[in-house]
């Protein structure tokens, strides 16, 4: 091991210092990557079990390395979805004294989709429109924190189940910048790049006979830029109305919340005779539902997931006849007699095809299904046996689909990967 | 195509007191490659993403020939930023990775071959339209990539250092390939780099700029040659040049044992500001190996031979300690660089006699910065 290998990182993990930086990334032996990935990147990029996990390593440039780290750190703080940074490590060279590039690492993320995996298959109906939405509120959050993406692309982003749809994730924040606040301009580029790359992505997903539902890509890529739009609205607009409407402060207050957003500052200004009032969110915060979730109940999932167990914890409440309780009371006893039974009852083997939540969410739905089905209320536990039975087992496993995207193939690339596919 | 003009732009961040671009007026002629370079920080990145509309125009104007384009936003201003994106798609053939951008516009099918083939005539890229892009070199990739900007025709080309992340041997290539293009396209170019090197050999103009203002515009030569104060004649030119401040006294510039004649106009030009010194400026190569005793000559201690084949530079310090302090290069305080006959180079640890050929010193205020005549 050369003695110049300098490793930058929150919290290195020993186990770091086994891998065989003197070798290019590109021939680590198979036996200690978590799968071979398939495809064509600008950089050479490989999974790796470490420490009972997998982290994912890229080889490039050294400052490159390390303000991609510095970014995705500062993403981490700012609370926006994105994969963790683990470190860099630099100063690489081979047995015979070759410099290598320098790696940054980040951790897979679990139960993560790449878009392509989505199309290939699991397809289902409104796939694309779901993932397009997803993606405007992963874009509006990274806005809001005056984060310039550069090349936001669906190779560029994950994807996670959110209770039907999907929440997004930024993999690769290479191209990016953190600005105090966005411009306008700023904002509309990043849009457009969206919305090219995207209208690319599919293009080449139909030109590879991949692609299903889709008629018009272009359309596509327009509503991208649609619900980024309204969103965008919604959540920084200012809004004007009399004096005598004031309902309107919480109406506007309930709409941000529906929408998954917290107001953390909500300017108001009056004219001078006070015959109307201006209102402008200054501060808002995604996560409504999973912040709500997670303080009552300790459960870190998604926002969707987040609300979807919130309205079955409602519907408990109301059930066992409980309105008048604590709402701390009501969640523990709703985790203890309903959620971790439920969860505890799918078999070990089995749970590694979906996140907890994502399962229980499957369950309500199958609930839903058997008793219409069946034209009367069907009781969890009947539910739980036969979505086990039927309808998880022939679910592909989740936990951790290593392929590398395979939608784009780099311009520059020094050597090239021929296993695509 | 069209000319690009920056006219008394300023872009002056949220919270910030200082402008990060303060009233920048610079025109570009239709079809020039024109080069930003400066140190980290000094506005160049800001300008051009004023012209690609990324930054806000706090006041002043852009134009886009004779459009004002201000306030009109990036996707309409007509520009194309090369590099942003180089994805290439795999199930997509070389023409479509090329011509895409043009469907989404909705260009009409022939138009976007003609368009798609012209660009591959000149990236020499006519043999692989119908391929995918696997089958294609590195080189070949990052052309299909240009061609996706070309087929655009845009009105003007922006770069922000595209060649940052390439290493130093595809990074010349590189540099090479895009500056030939560029002239063969004929389309504005303007070039963002902290490179003076990458500077000096692809612009046909280069602008200087450091804390948010213009220093000079120029070509390469001009930039070289008269540098229009210490700052650009401190940045242009590897290995860079020598300075020094000195004393004036009886018609001469004074450090030490080294008196250097001074002419009338130089002397007149000096202002009660600059408090009795000038501040001189010598290439490594102004400088002529003498013998003592040479009028002007002044003795430098050699620390290091660099020898590179065609050339060899001497980095050494002035013999006397107390001048030595005033004078500085590229190779830090108190150092000063002289280039020498590769075949007959000193030693390390020798003293050398030097003396600056006639008229090709150059002067500054100190008070300023600014060039004196000569």
């Amino acid at each position: 091991m050369p003695a110049a290998l300098q490793i930058t990182a929150a919290a290195p993990d020993p186990a770091l210092l086994d891998l065989p930086w003197h070798i290019p990334l590109a021939e680590w032996p198979e036996d200690i990557l978590a799968a071979l990935p398939r495809g064509i990147s600008r950089h050479v990029v490989r999974f790796v079990r470490m420490s009972g996990r997998v982290i994912a390593i890229k080889e490039i440039g050294e400052s490159v390395a390390h303000r991609e780290y510095g970014l995705l750190r500062s993403l981490q703080r700012l609370d926006v979805p994105a994969v963790e940074p683990v470190g860099v490590i630099t100063g690489r060279t081979s047995r015979d004294g070759e410099p290598l590039d320098s790696v940054l690492i980040t951790k897979h993320l679990r139960f993560s989709l790449p878009y392509r995996a989505l199309f290939s298959r699991y397809l289902a109906p409104d796939m694309v429109t779901r993932l397009i939405d997803a993606l405007a509120v992963l874009l509006v959050r990274l806005h809001l924190t005056g984060f310039y993406w550069g090349d936001v692309s669906l190779s560029n982003t994950l994807f996670r189940r959110d209770a039907g749809a999907f929440s997004a994730y930024l993999v690769d924040a290479e191209t990016g910048d953190l600005h105090p606040e966005l411009t306008r301009g700023q904002r509309e580029y990043d849009l457009e790049i969206a919305r090219v790359n995207i209208i690319g992505e599919l293009m080449d997903l139909e030109a590879g006979g991949l692609l299903q539902d889709v008629e018009d890509t272009v359309e596509i890529g327009g509503m991208l830029v649609q619900r980024y739009t309204e969103l965008w609205k919604e959540l920084t607009e200012a809004e004007e109305f009399s004096a005598d409407e004031r309902w309107r402060v919480s109406a506007r207050i309930q709409r941000l919340n529906q929408l998954g957003f917290d107001v953390g500052e909500l300017q108001m200004t009056t004219d001078v005779d006070g015959t109307t009032v201006q209102i402008q969110p200054k501060v808002v915060d995604a996560g409504h539902h999973h912040r709500r979730l997670m303080r009552l109940t300790g459960l870190d999932v998604q926002e969707n997931q987040a609300r979807r167990l919130l309205n079955d914890m409602d519907t408990y409440r109301v059930a066992t006849d409980r309105l008048g309780e604590d709402e701390e009371i009501v969640a523990h006893d709703w985790l203890t007699e309903v959620f971790e039974p439920t969860i505890a009852s799918i078999p070990p083997n089995l749970r590694r095809k979906l996140e907890p939540a994502e399962a229980f969410h499957e369950i309500l739905e199958h609930r839903w299904y058997l008793a219409e089905k069946a034209g009367h209320d069907i009781p969890t536990s009947e539910a739980v046996a036969a979505y086990v039975n039927n309808v998880l087992p022939n679910r592909p496993d989740e936990e951790a689909i290593l392929e590398l995207d395979t939608a784009t193939l780099r311009a520059i690339s020094g050597d090239l990967d021929d296993d695509e596919e | 195509m069209a000319s690009v003009t920056y006219d008394h732009a300023t872009r002056l961040y949220p919270g910030s007191e200082t402008p990060a671009v303060d009233s920048l007026n610079l025109e570009i002629a239709d079809g020039e490659f024109l080069v930003l370079v400066g140190p980290s920080g000094c506005g160049k990145s800001t300008s051009l993403r004023m012209l690609a509309g990324l930054e806000d125009v706090n006041s002043g104007r852009i134009l886009i020939g004779d459009r004002d384009v201000t306030d009109v936003q990036p996707k309409d201003r007509d520009i194309a930023m090369v590099f942003q994106n180089y994805a290439l798609y795999p199930h997509m053939t070389v023409a479509d990775n090329m011509g895409f951008a043009l469907k989404i516009a909705g260009t009409p099918k022939a138009e976007i071959r003609q368009r798609v083939e012209e660009a591959a005539k000149i990236l020499d890229l006519t043999q692989y339209l119908d391929r995918k892009p696997k089958a294609l070199s590195g080189g070949q990739r990052q052309r299909v990539a240009m061609g996706r900007a070309i087929v655009r025709q845009p009105q003007v080309f922006l770069m922000d250092e595209p060649l940052s992340n390439l290493d130093a041997k595809l990074r010349v290539q590189t540099r090479t390939q895009i500056a030939s293009l560029q002239r063969r396209l004929g389309v504005t170019t303007v070039y963002v780099t902290h490179d003076q090197t990458e500077a000096l050999t692809m612009g046909d103009r280069i602008a200087v700029l450091k804390d948010g203002l213009l220093q000079q515009v120029g070509t390469p030569r001009e930039m070289y040659d008269t540098p229009a104060n210490v700052f650009v004649a401190g940045f242009i030119g590897s290995p860079a040049m020598n300075i020094g401040s000195f004393k004036v006294a009886d018609g001469k510039a004074n450090l030490g044992e080294t008196h250097i004649p001074l002419s009338r106009t130089t002397l007149d030009a000096l202002t009660e500001d600059d408090k009795g010194e000038i501040t001189l400026g010598f290439r490594p190569e102004s400088l002529d190996v003498t013998s003592e005793g040479t009028e002007g000559a002044f003795p430098v201690n050699v620390n290091l031979v660099e020898e590179l084949g065609s050339d060899a530079f001497v980095y050494g310090q002035l013999a006397s300690a107390e001048a030595a302090e005033h004078i500085t290069s590229g190779a830090g305080e108190s150092q000063i660089i002289v280039r020498v006959d590769p075949r007959n180079t000193p030693m390390k640890g020798d003293r050398v006699w030097v003396k600056i050929r006639e008229g090709e010193q150059h002067h500054f205020s100190p008070a300023t910065g600014n060039r004196l005549p000569n």
